[in-house]
């Protein structure tokens, strides 16, 4: 009988596990919104890192199929170098075999993308880089044949052409034909076009020219060894590396821009274990006197911090894996939409597969659970230390997170933030940057608690009960205000930092547009392709056109200054004689070589950083295989380019590598001629002239903010969710305070408060702390602002530029955030003046 | 069982309060006394010393020959997990937990077998008159029937010594009656001795006997 009436041990729920998470099912709505917070962090996160990784795999097996097995690679100026070199190489003893390549981007009419195009030596490619050996058929006189191309499997595709059919070239600005004559044996899946290397010589008109060698060693040759005795035959400007170099320096090409989305997708993930800081924070003072009994009934110190340090593994554990299924299927359907290249440009031409790898899975499952874990430390160290018996009494939750108040770590933490910002670069990464604003944020953050005291403190006593009484709960508890400080703070701050930042930039580029656009009509020879070019005939049928008043013509080229960097693009213009630098957008001081000196270039800001470049410097630049002594004359800001860039003077570039090309031209119209008028004129006076790209001032700077509004619309986003995630913790972190205060309006309901009252009182308070918390933030994102623009921005792109702060937009934003934190606060009210009045007082909690 | 030698407790801070001097006292196995005095004169403040939760200035304390004030946060901690049970005057029931939660409460802190502890905690609830309310949640309790709860969770463990803070302080006198004569019962059969801190002359009449705290220390009622 006894027996029979003890409960089935699982109607009691008596283990350990069971007691533990009972709190956390009592508060479902604050743990949804902590997990949700991981879970959006890790899922940007990992969203970002799978899109970076498709984009670099696919880099990185498009190169190798293209360097095939080559152990050194040979690489000069993208104009080629002399082929003689090439007898001279392959005559080494310690080279099995060398392979020349012509490697072009060649430009088809009427496309804006340009076909790359590899001019090889079949028989000595198919023993380096066989997938690049066309498949011939039975027919091997095909692969030397003069009109024969093999294309890639993915660039047939693109093109939709198949063997037999006819491909148009732009060489120049005519047009040649080529015969589609089957696909490469191999290829991945970049898009390639592949032909006979004298072939495409003539074809290109780049007779005795070649851009690489690839060479593969004699087995047991000291690589090292033949690549120093290499080097020393090499002409100024070409390098021999170890292979897949260029799959690093391609990496390279986009990597500060990936660091960049890294970054933002973990300010989402900090402001996630900042929410999870809030709540848990909140929930440990809400909770003070259970814990202070569970430690009175003998749970030891520190079984109560592994306790709650494990409610915030729970809660990172639940968070992370929703995350990483959702940042799988974020990835998968922004790959579908835009490509790996997330709208920025890089990239082109490549067909991304989307793979989950297990360690960038486990590593984001690890981030959000640490995260998680973190945020919650300082508020289980808080319920740890508090003392039990004290903690008991009603009232001790005023003195929570007290122990915050020292200021010096917080002053130490921005003044190492501040100490941050002077490093440069670890490997082309502003590490220490970011760093800096991690330090000044958590810095301010951590000062936040004596700052809501100092503040409260010093405010005159208002008048109207519910306000005095706002003031004098916030005054008693400013630990517990700055716990929701913290929350605006964070995010308002991250928000108005990126808003400055991008504003700065946004005016700066326009700014730039307009000193470097002041002709009247633009013409361009195609942006992506090397073989399109106006010759000197053709300039000169532009230049006397009636109509044309002056013509300023361009030359670009690609040369290489050091093996390890991207090439750095070399601008030949036509210069005012007087003052060559004038028409320049330079930054500081500028000046003109002494007479004797040799001759000027104006580097752009990326040189100073990237090879050291300075105003008056003599520097060496190796054209048409010399190496030629130039000045530094200024530097000039260049938004087009992130991997340094110099201008030369036209007629010196032409006198010195023989190179009379162009590729743009910028027109001076005479008063009243027609820009529309001129552009068909041109069209019509020149064969090919079809080819060419027109453009106004007007509409290559609309273009040019449109391409900056896209490549910032990801940051935007990613922006947006990290302040949606301050905004659930701003909320969250009101809701649970006043719903712990629900005693506290049960009694004074009791004395005689109105309901009115008490949410005067709440709103009060409310808009006490998010106009403090918004004037803060306000402050620190300024700074933040200042670290993005001088130090985060000019390492990871070397471009500086002015500070332009939104304030009418900043203003507008802080409104609607003072307005969303007072109804907040009010909605919290009504929410705790909806329990009982009469059992708010009786219970205990 | 216990013994309290030349007990000091001075609080530091701001604003410095000596509460506690040279305190003397007896506790035998399994005797009952009632702790009086006046407001503020250091009562609780007595309790939270013996307890361990809070540290004297001079004096020891010792409980079946072992000084506590030697001992260290984490191992007074289980001392007192394993041999201490408590009762307040503000009740302090965990309100998520429901009755038989709450009263195993202290057995699952000391790591007892989940079907002994499920039928310690029936038997215990049945003594205190709650038989069947395993599954009840705090708020559907009254006053009188959550201290019950509390006597249940204080005992559960049977542990040696019971320190109980004004436990009927919130309590009307019928249901005061009720608690008191249940816990004289409860500590009795379980041979657990106890110290009663109370106001109320009623409740201290309930002990073996009685003591009184003043600034000049522990002493016989006069
Ligand atoms: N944390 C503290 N800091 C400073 N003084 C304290 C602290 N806790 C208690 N006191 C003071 O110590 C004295 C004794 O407090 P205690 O709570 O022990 O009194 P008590 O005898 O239990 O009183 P009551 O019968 O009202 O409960 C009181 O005067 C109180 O003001
Ligand atoms: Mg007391």
């Amino acid at each position: 009988m006894q027996a029979a009436a003890v409960p089935a041990r699982s109607s009691l729920r008596l283990s350990r596990p069971a007691l533990f998470l009972a709190p956390l099912a009592q508060h479902k709505g604050r743990l949804a919104v902590s997990v949700l917070a991981i879970a959006l962090g890790v899922a940007l996160g990992y969203a970002v890192q799978l899109i970076n990784a498709v984009a670099l795999n696919e880099f990185s097996q498009a190169v190798r199929s293209i360097a095939g097995e080559a152990d050194l690679e040979i690489r000069g100026p993208r104009a080629g170098f002399d082929e003689l070199l090439y007898p001279r190489i392959a005559r080494l003893p310690q080279v099995a075999v060398a392979s020349p390549v012509l490697d072009a981007n060649a430009k088809l009419p009427g496309r804006q993308e340009a076909l790359r195009v590899l001019g090889i030596d079949a028989f000595r490619a198919a023993r380096v880089q066989p997938a690049l050996i066309g498949d011939a058929r039975g027919d091997t006189l095909e692969l030397l044949r003069g009109d024969a191309l093999f294309l890639s499997p993915a660039a047939a595709d693109w093109l939709g052409v198949k063997a037999g059919d006819r491909l148009a070239v732009q060489v120049g600005l005519s047009e040649v034909n080529l015969r589609v004559a089957g696909l490469l044996r191999g290829g991945g899946r970049e898009r390639l076009g592949v032909m006979d290397i004298a072939a495409a010589q003539k074809l290109l008109q780049r007779l005795g020219s070649i851009s690489r060698i690839d060479v593969r060693a004699r087995p047991g040759a000291d690589l090292g060894d033949l690549q120093a005795r290499i080097q020393s035959i090499l002409p100024p400007g070409v390098m021999v590396e170890r292979a897949q170099g260029e799959a690093a320096r391609n990496a390279e090409l986009s990597r500060s821009y990936r660091v960049n989305l890294n970054v933002l997708a973990l300010v989402a993930l900090f402001t996630g274990g900042f929410l999870v800081f809030s709540a848990q924070a909140l929930s440990v003072v809400r909770r003070r006197a259970q814990l202070a009994l569970l430690r009175v009934l003998g749970l030891t110190r520190g079984a109560l911090l592994r306790l709650l340090l494990a409610e915030g593994a729970l809660i990172g554990a639940i968070g992370a894996a929703i995350g990483l299924i959702a940042g799988y299927l974020m990835a998968a359907a922004v790959l579908q939409r835009f490509g790996a290249d997330l709208g920025a440009g890089e990239f082109r031409g490549l067909h991304p597969d989307l793979h989950a790898e297990p360690w960038a899975s486990l590593l984001f499952f690890a981030l959000g659970v640490l995260v998680a874990v973190a945020g919650s430390l300082t508020a289980a160290l808080e319920a740890a230390r508090a003392a039990p018996a004290q903690a008991l009494k009603a009232g001790d939750e005023q003195t929570a997170f007290a122990r915050l108040r020292p200021v010096w770590p917080g002053i130490s933490l921005i003044a190492l933030g501040a100490i941050c910002t002077m490093p440069g670069p670890v490997g082309g990464i502003p590490l220490f940057g970011y760093v800096a604003i991690a330090l000044l944020l958590v810095g301010t953050l951590a000062l936040m608690p004596r700052l809501a005291g100092g503040v409260f403190g010093l405010l005159p006593r208002p008048r109207g009960a519910g306000a005095q009484l706002a003031l004098a709960q916030l005054r008693g508890a400013p630990g517990q205000a700055a716990v929701s400080l913290a929350a605006i703070v964070a995010s308002f701050s991250l928000m108005v930092a990126m808003a400055i930042m991008v504003a700065s930039f946004r005016v700066s580029l326009d700014d730039w547009l307009d000193r470097v656009l002041p002709a009247d009509l633009y013409l361009r020879t195609g942006l992506r392709g090397e073989t399109a070019f106006l010759s000197p005939p053709e300039e000169a049928r532009i230049a006397q056109l009636p109509g044309v008043r002056r013509a300023e013509f361009l030359r670009i080229q690609k040369f290489m200054l050091q093996a390890a960097r991207p090439p750095v693009t070399l601008l030949a213009r036509t210069l005012p004689a007087d003052n060559p630098g004038r028409g320049l957008p330079l930054v500081g001081a500028s000046l003109l070589p002494q007479p004797g000196a040799p001759p000027p270039l104006w580097a752009s800001e990326a040189m100073v950083d990237l090879y050291g470049y300075a105003v008056g410097q003599v520097v060496e630049l190796p054209l048409a295989g010399e190496s030629r002594r130039f000045t530094v004359a200024g530097i000039w800001r260049d938004y087009a380019r992130q991997h340094g860039s110099v201008i030369i003077e036209r007629e010196r570039y032409a006198a010195l590598s023989g190179d009379r090309n162009s590729n743009d031209a910028a027109l001076y119209l005479a008063p009243g001629a027609s820009p529309d008028a001129i552009e068909a004129a041109i069209r019509t006076a020149l064969p090919g002239g079809a080819n060419l790209e027109f453009g106004s001032p007007g509409e290559i700077r609309a273009r040019s903010l449109r391409i900056f509004d896209r490549t910032f619309a990801v940051t935007y986003a990613l922006e947006a969710v990290a302040v949606v995630i301050g905004l659930f913790g701003l909320s969250s972190s009101f809701g649970t305070l006043v719903l712990a205060r629900s005693r506290e309006f049960g009694m004074l309901r009791h004395v005689g408060m109105t309901r009115r009252q008490i949410g005067a009182m709440l709103a009060a308070e409310g808009a006490l702390v998010s106009a403090l918390g918004l004037a803060l933030g306000l402050a620190l994102g300024w700074v933040i602002s200042l670290v993005l623009i001088h130090v985060v921005n000019r390492q990871s792109f070397h471009w500086s530029m002015e500070l332009h702060s939104p304030w009418g937009l900043l203003a507008l934003l802080a409104a609607a955030l003072l307005v969303f934190a007072t109804l907040t606060a009010l909605a919290s009210g009504r929410r705790a003046l909806g329990v009982d009045v009469v059992r708010a007082v009786r219970e205990d909690w | 069982m216990l013994v309290l030698e030349q007990l000091s407790k001075t609080y530091e801070g701001a604003r410095r309060r000596s509460v506690l001097h040279g305190i003397d006292l007896h506790l035998a196995a399994g005797e009952y006394i009632a702790v009086m005095g006046e407001s503020g004169i250091g009562k609780s403040t007595l309790l939270n010393l013996i307890a361990g939760l809070d540290r004297p200035d001079a004096g020891r304390i010792l409980l079946d020959g072992v000084d506590l004030t030697g001992l260290d946060d984490d191992a007074l901690t289980q001392l007192r997990r394993a041999s201490m049970g408590f009762v307040f005057q503000a009740f302090h029931i965990l309100p998520y937990l429901s009755l038989a939660q709450n009263v195993a409460l202290p057995l699952i802190l000391n790591h007892v077998d989940e079907d002994e502890a499920a039928a310690r905690t029936h038997a215990m609830l049945a003594a205190v008159g709650l038989e069947g309310r395993e599954e009840s949640m705090p708020r559907e309790l009254s006053g009188g029937e959550l201290q019950r709860v509390a006597i249940a969770r204080a005992l559960v463990h049977q542990p040696k010594l019971l320190l109980a803070d004004e436990p009927t302080g919130n309590l009307d006198p019928e249901s005061a009656a009720q608690v008191l004569s249940l816990l004289r019962e409860q500590v009795k059969t379980r041979k657990a001795g106890c110290i009663l801190v109370t106001h109320s002359q009623a409740a201290a009449a309930t002990a073996d006997r009685i003591v009184i705290l003043t600034a000049q220390g522990m002493g016989a009622p006069v």
